[in-house]
């Protein structure tokens, strides 16, 4: 284990105290998640999308750090009235940018978040068996890394059963 | 960096009350100790030890003099038993490489234990790197090491054993002396190293008593100055250097001795020893606090360590379940309570703490854990302070949480 400075910038800062859309959507159209407990790091989306593939609400749970709390904060409010097609474009560096900057070692929190939007979106038009022409077939970066990320923490956690019956 | 703690040190501004726990990481130096080591800088004894002038034999005479001070709180024979190190770090990396080196043509294993601190694991890794078989001695629910296989572990091979007399993050207070027998019988040639920096000045412990090799100890861990350790080495047992330079009165540390943070280190030992007892028990009382309020007043908690005499009498330490640990330590700083937890999210994968893992903790029990320990200093209005932030910012965090990662 190593530990580095992190240094939160003001907006990280607030989004962390008061978060914006926080907490489950009983009328979500979509629900996503990405992360696990094990890596310290998991988010819950939903999204509130109308007939026009317009997200006209978002909100987020977060069991990780406060950079995880402010980047799925900020993705919610980004989205807002947002084209389905529109949220698609959201990259983790334009939330990192969003959010004001992040320490390097918690890029990974921007990256969860974006996961977790485009997961959700994914789910709404597999759900609908449509896709659209902008939607990629091939995984975004985000998604890979969110499911790199959870892949990990199931070899870990089976690492450590197999430690345990040693 | 693309940081600015500015904000996040004015969001600070105006608490009613701050309570430094984080002693594990570093510490609150009083006034006194600080008082004794100023005039070492620019008013006496600011000379280099060794050197033929004035100032220098005034360092000589001021460090010998810091030296019996600590050496007899330790329970040393003599003062050359005494080893400077800029640190606990710096005493643990000098008392594996340096045994290891110069028992080389002996054996190739060492022997530590699963909860040892990171600068005896790391360092055995390292040493496994270069050849030595390294096995590390599992620990039972609570931290306790296990006696069985110790002695099973021990062989002709064995050149080293290093286990911790106090462990530094759940407060287990080792069966060290046992330990000690076990190592001696099967094989009487290898060195037995205990990091005993969560032992000195805080329970009973001196080499008079517990007769072992090497035992390191940290001059902050007692609220002395940062920068500053020291490595026992019982004499007769062979050491070698592993920096090298010009040498001083320390013979296995090169470099100019640090005169002020000896003074100050010798003074923090003095205040921890004066009033022992009392110290201890007040400690003890406040820690018994802190922990009965947190679980009497949090649901879905579990203290990691013993209960009573057998944990250190400064150590609290507690998982919050659906609570991750960095936002916790955040919330709790906003609220005047400094404590650190058990994992550093720095990496993709949150590292939680390898004493936690050891002890059976699942991965999400040990990322929401906090480490606290106590010092004579503190007092029952601080912990009462800290008993009303800790459950509201639990509170908060597990809100932010809400169902997500509910397994």
């Amino acid at each position: 284990m190593s530990r580095v400075p992190l240094p939160y910038n003001p907006k990280i800062l607030e989004l962390f105290r008061n978060p914006k859309n926080l907490g489950r959507m009983e009328d979500a159209t979509v629900t996503a998640v990405a992360g696990n407990p094990a890596c310290g790091d998991m988010i819950t989306f939903y999204l509130k999308i109308n007939d026009q593939d317009v997200i006209e609400r978002a909100s987020f749970e977060s069991y990780g750090c406060a950079a995880n709390i402010a980047t799925s904060s900020i993705v919610t409010e980004m989205v807002k009235g947002m084209k389905l097609e529109e949220a698609w474009k959201i990259t983790w560096k334009s939330v990192v940018e969003a959010v004001g900057g992040l320490p390097s070692v918690k890029f990974h929190c921007g990256i969860l978040a974006v996961g977790a939007l485009k997961r959700a979106i994914r789910t709404y038009y597999k759900r609908k068996d449509f896709s659209p022409d902008w939607l990629q077939k091939e995984p975004s970066f985000e998604e890979k890394q969110a499911l790199e990320e959870e892949e990990l923490a199931k070899i870990l956690s089976k690492r450590m059963k197999m430690e345990e019956e040693k | 960096m693309t940081g600015n703690v500015k904000e996040l040190l004015k969001a600070h501004e105006g608490l009613k009350r701050e309570v430094y726990l984080d002693i594990e990481n570093s510490s609150i130096v009083p006034k006194e100790v600080i008082d004794t080591m100023l005039p070492y800088y620019n008013q006496r004894a600011y000379g280099n030890p060794t050197l033929t002038h004035k100032p220098g034999w005034e360092a000589y005479e001021t460090i010998m003099g810091s030296t019996e001070k600590i050496a007899k709180f330790l329970g040393c024979k003599t003062l050359e038993e005494v080893n400077f190190t800029p640190g606990e770090t710096e005493a643990n990396n000098l008392a594996l490489m340096g045994a290891a080196l110069s028992m080389k043509d002996k054996g190739k294993k060492i022997v530590i234990s699963e909860i040892e601190p990171l600068s005896v694991l790391h360092v055995a890794d390292m040493l496994n790197k270069r050849g030595f078989a390294i096995a590390k001695i599992p620990v039972d629910s609570e931290g306790f090491i296990n006696l069985e296989k110790l002695e099973k572990a021990i062989d002709k091979e064995t050149v080293l054993v290093s286990l911790a007399a106090v462990n530094h993050e759940i407060g287990t207070i080792e069966p060290i002396k046992e330990a000690l027998e076990i190592v001696k019988d099967k094989n009487p040639k290898a060195i037995f190293h205990t990091p005993a920096s969560d032992a000195y000045g805080k329970i009973h412990f001196n080499v008079k008593d517990l007769d072992v090799d090497l035992a390191t100890i940290s001059s902050y861990k007692i609220l002395g100055p940062r920068g500053i350790g020291a490595l026992y080495v019982k004499e007769g047992v062979n050491m070698e250097r592993i920096l090298e330079g010009q040498i001083g009165t320390q013979k296995l540390w090169p470099g100019v001795e640090n005169t002020p943070l000896i003074v100050g280190f010798a003074k923090a030992s003095e205040l921890a020893f004066k009033n022992f007892e009392e110290n201890v028990n007040h400690m003890r009382r406040l820690r018994d606090e802190l922990i009965d309020g947190v679980i009497g007043k949090i649901s879905d908690v579990r203290l990691n360590g013993p209960k009573g005499d057998k944990r250190a009498p400064d150590n609290v330490n507690i998982s919050f379940l659906k609570c991750e640990g960095e936002a916790l330590t955040i919330e709790l700083s906003l609220n005047g309570v400094y404590v650190s937890s058990g994992s550093a999210c720095t990496r993709r994968l949150l590292q939680p703490s390898h004493v936690l893992v050891a002890i059976g903790r699942k991965f999400a029990e040990a990322h929401g854990s906090i480490l606290m320990k106590v010092t004579r200093y503190h007092t029952e209005e601080d912990i009462n302070y800290v008993l009303e932030v800790i459950p509201k910012a639990v509170e908060r965090i597990r809100g932010i949480v809400g169902s997500t990662g509910v397994e």
